[in-house]
């Protein structure tokens, strides 16, 4: 990825990775509520750049993504908590996850890609649905999730004598837990990246964008369309699973009612408004859709608490109706979204050999 | 020049109750340009379809290189050696030129997810060499200096080349054409047809629909005429234009 | 009581209202091939404006049948400017976009009709009024209400209605003729702009009074009604065969009966203590002491029947069971 950099790229690069790895401690400054904050935005981060390989690449509207993020979860849940008594190590759980999760995308997807893209969006709308209702009920007559009340106590990350939920200090800093998982984070999302700008400019990638572009001219040129969208739902899927895995980590319990209809559209709306298909645009959309609340609680409440003495509009209800406008009007004026792909650039900067 | 690469024997097509096809047998001979000709709706783009894996058809069966040719799928057909282009190009738009041709070494390549994430050595080896395939066959039809212009940016003259190489990227033993000529000025009807010819200097068996019956007559070494579903001629250009069915079939419907 | 018949009774209410539903489906199904996402939504403004009306006027002097008459005179309108505003806003300019574009569209539009009912009508549902009394008649051992008998006969009368409308009017016919192919209809001198927006309205006009229905059944409205309801009745589409009018029908109330059958049975069949001697001993045993019981899925699982009628009609039947192919198309 450096190799063809200018050097005025490079101290860019090199600026940016400075600033990221010191920003939790100017966060920490402001409390650390904000690094808790920003280590959600990185987990929306990566649940947009998983989504966005099933949306953005293959073209496949996937309105049930929650699903497998809830998946991730309660693996890591279910292997990891007093309610089995099951502590197994991290590193262990994330790859068990993201492979329960890749399975679900892959047996869900199976019976419906060969049917056209909005039956596949109905079905996933369903599936989020279903698995919701399958987290709500598993409690009888065994206790698999116990039920609504959801699972408590969840394993913080460990490594070696190195605890993600308490703080140590070193050289005079202090790395609260936040901070260790924020660390984490940056560098799943870094292997994150790389990831997909390496399926993106491969011979799976190519075979995606393809099937996005015109399906029957994919298959005429040689593709078998079922298989490579199967992976893409996989691929997508198991990344949320992953996600999902560190969420119940960082957050130490998971419920149903994390893993609603409205998570699984904001995730849309992100890959969306940042633009379908573009690594970069999608990061933002994330980061900026991730830090709307707290915007929203810092401006909107006290300018209506100011002009109207009272509280009319819910930040939370203003915040969904934001994410609905996002998608109408993205998709009207700038279809592909506000920091569009810009393939042409690329292929001129990126010349591989 | 007399080994048969594709033979169809007694294909029928219906689409609800209209019999698309009827009783076609037809075969292609290796190296040769073989036209396919009628008027509109005589069925040639179903038979097509039907080749090319598109349609499932209702009756008969294809023998590609001797062997049963599984028209399952598309996908199938194109690794069986049967490449195509359609008659309303479509081309990867928001992909560049370039893309489009890489695209189709899809199927003779290999390199999987984990091949990609790693970029292990097979895998940039592989991709070297698709990109090396994809700008020689972008020289061979003549688009090179177009290479990284987005697929939807190219001149329409340009879209049908890079379709073509597209197809000739999946190594085709033949490679069938659906109104190459359509929509094209003289001059660029003039570029296709030598491109054509080169394809037949180089060994390649086409298969060619087309309109332009001036174009179909000059170039192909045997021609077949469908009407309603049915052929009615086969044989090289001179004996075909002078077959009375086919003059009224022609003759027939555009005399009035 | 009759526990079958009684689920049955039940079963043909709530899949009567499906089945109108998944009319709105299937006819703008019919001529977009897309389907239209935000229709659930619709027929939960549909149930909201009517309880609201209602629940206004509920202390007035005005008769209870002029007051559901007012009420169902308010949705109804109000439904079929959201159908129009719908098509204009998230179809129509999207009509030569890619397919993805006008399903996100919809999808935007049903988050914001979803959240502006809350912002109105409060994170509460809304109840439905006593207005009038609900006669309940015994048949053969079960129970049918009067609600239930007006569910049923209403959306009979649309169904026919509609049925009407689109086999015998000229309209009718010119909606047919756009469903079968939009350029020769076109040609043939029907404005197809009208032909689609008339068929999301119609649609939203049916949604309004299954809205309606479906609320005073279960007593009330809620803001978050329209998804599952929608997702129920886009499933009766596709089991009839989306895009085909009498399949919506069908589909509806079968699925309704499935539905009820199977959310009436299932924790009887999957009560594991009552499988032949698996009561005997061991594990098993202990968990079935004393007639206890074991029920792996309970009514609970009500709304995953759907979705499994859903997701078996894809993988065997994709065309549904009345309906035509509607796999890609080359």
């Amino acid at each position: 990825m450096l190799a063809g950099m200018s050097a005025k790229e490079k101290a860019g690069l090199a600026a940016i990775a400075l600033a990221l790895i010191a920003l939790p401690f100017v966060l920490a400054m402001a409390g650390t509520a904000w690094v808790r904050i920003t280590n959600f935005a990185v987990l929306f981060v990566l649940l947009s750049l998983g989504l966005n390989i099933v949306v953005g690449f293959a073209g496949l509207l996937d309105l049930g993504y929650v699903a497998f993020f809830a998946v991730g979860a309660y693996v890591y849940a279910l292997l990891a908590s007093p309610h089995f008594g099951l502590h197994l190590p991290f590193w262990i759980i994330l790859p068990i996850g993201a492979a329960v999760a890749g399975i679900a995308g892959a047996v869900l997807g199976a019976p419906t890609l060969r049917l056209r893209g909005d039956y596949l969006a109905i079905v996933t709308l369903g599936f989020g649905e279903i698995v919701r209702i399958f987290m709500n009920n598993l409690s009888t007559p065994v206790n698999i999730t116990n039920g609504p009340k959801g699972i408590n106590r969840i394993d913080p990350f460990q490594i070696g004598p190195l605890n993600f939920s308490a703080s140590d200090s070193l050289g005079g800093l202090i790395f609260s837990g936040p901070i260790k998982y924020y660390y984490f984070l940056l560098l799943v999302l870094l292997a994150v990246i790389v990831i997909n700008r390496r399926l993106q400019d491969s011979r799976i990638g190519r075979a995606w964008v393809a099937i996005r572009e015109d399906e029957i001219a994919a298959k005429a040129a040689g593709i078998n369309t079922r298989n490579i969208k199967l992976l893409a739902f996989a691929m997508g899927a198991s990344f949320g699973g992953i996600a999902g895995g560190m969420f119940a980590a960082i957050q130490g319990f998971v419920s149903p009612e994390s893993f609603i209809l409205n998570e699984s559209i904001m995730i849309l709306a992100m890959v969306v408004l940042g633009g379908m298909g573009n690594i970069w645009g999608v990061i933002a959309g994330a980061v900026l859709l991730s830090f709307m609340p707290e915007l929203l609680r810092y401006t909107v409440e006290p300018a209506q608490k100011m002009l109207f003495g009272k509280m009319l509009v819910d930040p939370e209800v203003l915040r969904m109706l934001i994410f609905g406008f996002a998608l109408v009007l993205t998709m009207r004026f700038r279809p592909a979204g506000l920091w569009p792909e810009t393939r042409h650039k690329r292929e001129l900067i990126e010349n591989r050999s | 020049m007399t080994e048969v690469l594709l033979e169809a024997r007694n294909i029928g097509k219906k689409f609800g109750g209209v019999q698309a096809l009827k009783d076609v047998s037809l075969t292609i001979r290796r190296g040769e340009i073989y036209g396919l000709i009628g008027p509109n709706g005589a069925g040639k783009t179903t038979l097509f379809n039907v080749f090319t894996g598109l349609y499932p058809r209702d009756d008969g069966e294809v023998l590609f290189g001797g062997k049963a040719l599984s028209l399952e799928s598309p996908h199938t057909v194109a690794a069986a050696g049967i490449a195509r282009t359609f008659q309303n190009i479509r081309l990867f738009g928001n992909m560049t030129a370039r893309e489009n041709v890489m695209v189709g070494r899809h199927v003779r390549t290999r390199a999987g997810v984990f091949g990609a994430i790693l970029r292990t050595r097979a895998e940039r080896a592989e991709e070297a060499a698709i990109r090396r395939r994809a700008d020689e066959l972008l020289h061979y039809v003549g688009i090179d200096d177009r290479a990284d212009a987005l697929a939807r940016n190219l001149s329409y003259g340009d879209q049908r080349r890079l379709e073509i190489a597209r197809a000739l990227a999946t190594d085709p033993q033949l490679l069938a054409l659906d109104e190459p000529a359509a929509g094209m000025n003289a001059t660029e009807t003039a570029g296709l047809r030598q491109l054509i010819e080169g394809l037949r200097k180089d060994g390649l068996t086409v298969l060619l629909i087309e309109h332009d019956v001036k174009l179909v007559m000059g170039l192909c070494d045997r021609v077949a005429v469908l009407e309603y579903g049915e052929k009615i001629a086969e044989d090289v250009p001179e004996v075909v234009r002078g077959n009375p069915k086919v003059i009224e079939a022609y003759l027939g419907t555009s005399a009035h | 009581m009759d526990i079958l018949l009684q689920q049955i009774i039940n079963g043909l209410t709530t899949g009567s209202v499906y089945a109108v539903v998944a009319l709105g489906y299937t006819m703008v199904y019919g001529v977009i091939q897309l389907i239209n996402f935000a229709h659930g939504e619709v027929v939960m403004i549909g149930a909201m404006v009517a309880f609201a009306v209602i629940a206004a006027l509920a202390g007035s002097a005005l008769p209870p049948g002029a007051i559901l008459l007012a009420g169902v005179l308010a949705a109804v309108p109000a439904c079929m400017a959201i159908g129009y505003g719908l098509e204009r806003i998230a179809y129509r300019p999207l009509r030569h976009a890619p397919r993805l574009a006008p399903l996100i569209t919809a999808i935007g539009m049903s988050i914001i009709l979803q959240h502006l009912a809350l912002l109105i009508w409060g994170r509460n549902p809304l109840a439905f009024p006593q207005l009038i009394d609900n006669p309940s008649f015994a048949i053969g051992g079960a129970a049918i209400s009067g609600v239930q008998i007006a569910i049923i006969l209403l959306s009979m009368v649309m169904m026919a209605g509609l049925s009407w409308f689109v086999y015998r009017t000229r309209f009718g016919i010119a909606i047919r003729a756009t469903a079968e192919n939009v350029h020769v209809a076109s040609l043939m001198g029907v404005n197809a702009d009208r032909v689609i927006a008339a068929t999301f309205v119609i649609g939203a006009a049916l949604g309004a009074m299954a809205g309606v229905m479906y609320g005073t059944y279960y007593g009330i409205a809620h803001y978050t009604m329209g998804f599952i309801l929608g997702l129920k009745a886009f499933s009766a589409a596709v089991l009839g065969g989306i895009g085909n009018i009498p399949g919506a029908m069908v589909g509806g109330l079968l699925l309704g009966l499935v539905e009820a059958l199977g959310t009436g049975y299932i924790g009887e069949y999957t009560d594991l203590c009552r499988w032949p001697g698996a009561a005997d001993g061991g594990w098993m045993g202990e968990r079935c002491a004393d007639g206890a019981h074991f029920v792996l899925f309970g009514s609970n699982y009500q709304d995953v029947f759907a979705f499994l009628m859903l997701i078996l009609v894809l993988v065997f039947r994709p065309s549904g069971l009345l309906g035509e192919r509607v796999s890609e198309r080359a």
